[in-house]
């Protein structure tokens, strides 16, 4: 199936419409797919199978909605940044992602694949985890449901993000170093899609962001969805209208982005800006802009673009915030780049630092270094007065706080 | 209806032999950059029937520490496709045993499967494994490409698969069928053959079109004779790269290698 469906309006005229959601071959476009191996199509066909009518269920629905209200703090609020929006000369909403339990939006994810892996019969869960706050709301919802919790995670990794290991292991999980190659991020998901071969039958694997196999790009985008479907209501609130003029968000994987963009994708009067981390600069050789960089190739069992050699290898990427760290993006997003459907910026090290601090000082919010990239680009968007612009802040900044003051003299003007 | 349109060293052997076939991995460009030939014939001259050169990767899902890290110290020596295929020029010189390639599929991606076919094909290569490349992908994109270069393609099929996958499995496969021993990644030492016995059975009754080779935690003499009562042969990687890495003698130490497995 193509990404252009033709279609009859409700006057018989036929227009092209674009389909930015997955197709039944798990397909974004070019993008996307389960590009596995046989040990794994077991489970990810049952997966596929099933995870559609799980999550529609009325009963998931309703233990859903009830632990997103009562335990995560949803509905987050969208907060007008008023100093902000002077700045700007533009009208500026924060989605307080950073606001939900654990401190990100992943716990929107890790409460519905819980659930689904309970409804499965997966009595053990598996989790890879780069700064660790995927790894702390996975270990957070196996706590919370009694279940058993192993996190891979890069040993450099652990050793950058000590107090995240501290807090899954307070919280029951087994974190366990991944060894091999860069020990990071990429590493440690090889490591849980191994430990997932290995342990076939009893085991769920909880990815973090919009990548891996079909269906998991779409899984998780439909978790993350509810960011923007609180948006559109908060802003018809705010504003008398569900559509801002931008909605911004920060891409690693594109976890976040791909919840911030779900119910904007097919409203073309909303620009959608994707922020990738360029780390040192886009072409320093320490980047992780990976739309500027990449190919299309296949990383974590799904085609997309990522940062790899001209023989194939995935090469290392490199960004102050271990969130944005990753060769790859998820299929969705590179369709959307590919389609021109969002528009790709990147950030420095440095711009996102600054941003940080920025935040912290007008609105009296510590952001994450991911969510700083988010903030950053409004530098180079052109915004106008009358425009509404969401800003999706991902996640708090106390996680980063060692980071903010070592390299505060590097950084500030 | 595939496996007939095929004839090279690899359908020819299994027409010839079918029982006790040893099948050993090895990666290429290890230990040494330059070692594949000499391991490659080595291997022929110890006995081996066949042969499956690995494609050094980054990030290889399916295989456990020690294929991981030959991987990476191959990759580190320098190794790429193109060197691959650079160093198995004029093979068919000297090798006679069939000889397979296999992979990841974003080394093929960005190769171009299409020259690396026609590229493996002019090598006199038989076949390759890409473990994850999709069958249904295979079917659409590649068969016929390769069915007319005469290069076998193998799937994998694991204890978790059904015996409805197995038959669509065994249908766009030529060469022969990769039966995972376990359900396991490459070179598992918790995991073994005991307790395998049924599903090996259920392959055997499933009388597959293709011959069948048992791989994955294969490691002995013990191990081979075993999956060879079930299939017709079996295929040795991790515990073959372990010796490997520890050889100062190479040639030597392979032939005894493959003489002690097969005794």
């Amino acid at each position: 199936m193509s990404i252009h469906e033709e279609k009859k309006d409700i006057l018989g005229q036929s227009y092209i419409y674009m389909n930015y959601q997955v197709d039944k071959k798990g397909f974004y476009g070019n993008f996307g797919g389960a590009y596995i191996p046989e040990m794994l199509v077991p489970n990810v066909e049952e997966l596929r199978n099933r995870y559609l009518s799980i999550i529609q269920e009325e009963s998931f629905q309703t233990e859903m909605d009830q632990l997103l209200r009562d335990y995560v703090g949803r509905p987050t609020p969208l907060y007008l940044a008023k100093r902000l929006s002077e700045k700007y000369n533009t009208t500026i909403y924060l989605k307080r992602e950073d606001l939900c339990h654990t401190g990100a939006h992943k716990v929107n994810n890790t409460i519905g694949q819980i659930l689904l892996a309970r409804r499965l019969g997966k009595t053990r869960i598996i989790a890879e985890t780069g700064a660790g706050q995927h790894g702390v709301a996975t270990a957070t919802v196996c706590a919370l449901m009694g279940m058993e919790c192993i996190v891979y995670m890069g040993a450099v990794d652990m050793e950058r993000q000590k107090p995240n290991v501290e807090r899954m292991k307070m919280l029951g999980a087994t974190v366990r170093p991944a060894n091999s190659g860069s020990k990071t991020l990429k590493d440690a998901t090889n490591e849980a899609i191994r430990d997932w071969i290995n342990n076939p039958v009893d085991t769920h694997y909880i990815i973090g962001s919009v990548v891996g196999p079909h269906p998991y790009p779409d899984l998780v985008a439909r978790f993350q969805s509810i960011i923007s479907e609180e948006m559109r209501e908060q802003l018809i609130d705010k504003t008398g209208s569900p559509n801002p003029n931008y909605v911004i968000a920060c891409v690693g994987g594109g976890s976040n982005a791909a919840g911030a963009f779900y119910h904007y994708l097919n409203e073309k009067s909303v620009n959608l800006i994707a922020v990738e981390a360029a780390g040192q600069g886009v072409y320093s050789g320490h980047s992780a802009a990976t739309t500027f960089l990449g190919k299309p190739g296949v990383i974590h069992g799904s085609k997309t673009l990522l940062m790899q050699t001209e023989d194939g290898q995935i090469t290392e990427p490199y960004s102050i915030s271990a969130g944005l760290d990753y060769p790859g993006i998820g299929p969705m997003h590179a369709n959307l780049f590919e389609t021109g459907r969002a528009k790709f910026y990147s950030v420095t090290d440095g711009e996102a630092f600054n941003a940080a601090m920025l935040l912290s000082r007008m609105e009296g919010i510590i952001p994450a270094l991911e969510s700083a990239h988010a903030i950053a680009v409004l530098e180079n968007i052109p915004v106008k007065k009358d425009d509404v612009v969401v800003i999706n802040l991902s996640g708090r900044g106390d996680k980063d706080l060692m980071t903010y003051i070592t390299r505060k003299d590097e950084f500030t003007k | 209806m595939t496996s007939t349109k095929i004839n090279n060293k690899l359908t020819q052997l299994f027409a010839t032999k079918k029982k006790g076939l040893l099948n050993i991995y090895f990666t290429a460009g290890y230990p040494q950059l330059e070692d594949t030939r000499t391991i490659l014939k080595a291997l022929q001259d110890g006995g081996a029937d066949m042969v499956e050169i690995g494609i050094p990767f980054s990030d290889p899902l399916a295989d456990g520490p020690i294929i991981q890290e030959s991987n990476d110290a191959a990759l580190h020596n320098g190794i790429t496709l193109k060197k691959i295929i650079q160093q198995l020029q004029g093979m068919r010189d000297e090798i006679h045993i069939p000889v397979l390639l296999m992979g990841y599929i974003n080394s093929a991606l960005q190769y171009g499967v299409e020259k690396l076919v026609s590229d493996l094909s002019e090598l006199g290569v038989d076949g390759m494994i890409l473990p994850d490349l999709p069958v249904d992908e295979y079917k659409e994109k590649y068969q016929d490409l390769f069915e007319a270069s005469n290069l076998s393609m193998v799937f994998l099929v694991t204890p978790q698969t059904s015996a409805e996958r197995m038959k669509y499995i065994d249908q766009a496969s030529s060469g022969f069928i990769y039966v995972v021993s376990t359900a396991s990644t490459t070179g598992n030492e918790a995991k073994d053959l005991a307790g395998q016995k049924e599903y090996f059975e259920r392959i055997h009754q499933a009388k597959f079109n293709n011959p069948t080779m048992i791989g994955f935690n294969i490691k002995d003499h013990a191990s081979y004779t075993e999956a060879c009562q079930y299939a017709n042969g079996a295929i040795i990687g991790s515990a073959f790269i372990k010796m490997l890495g520890n050889s100062h003698l190479l040639e030597k130490d392979i032939k005894e290698f493959v003489s002690f497995v097969k005794q």
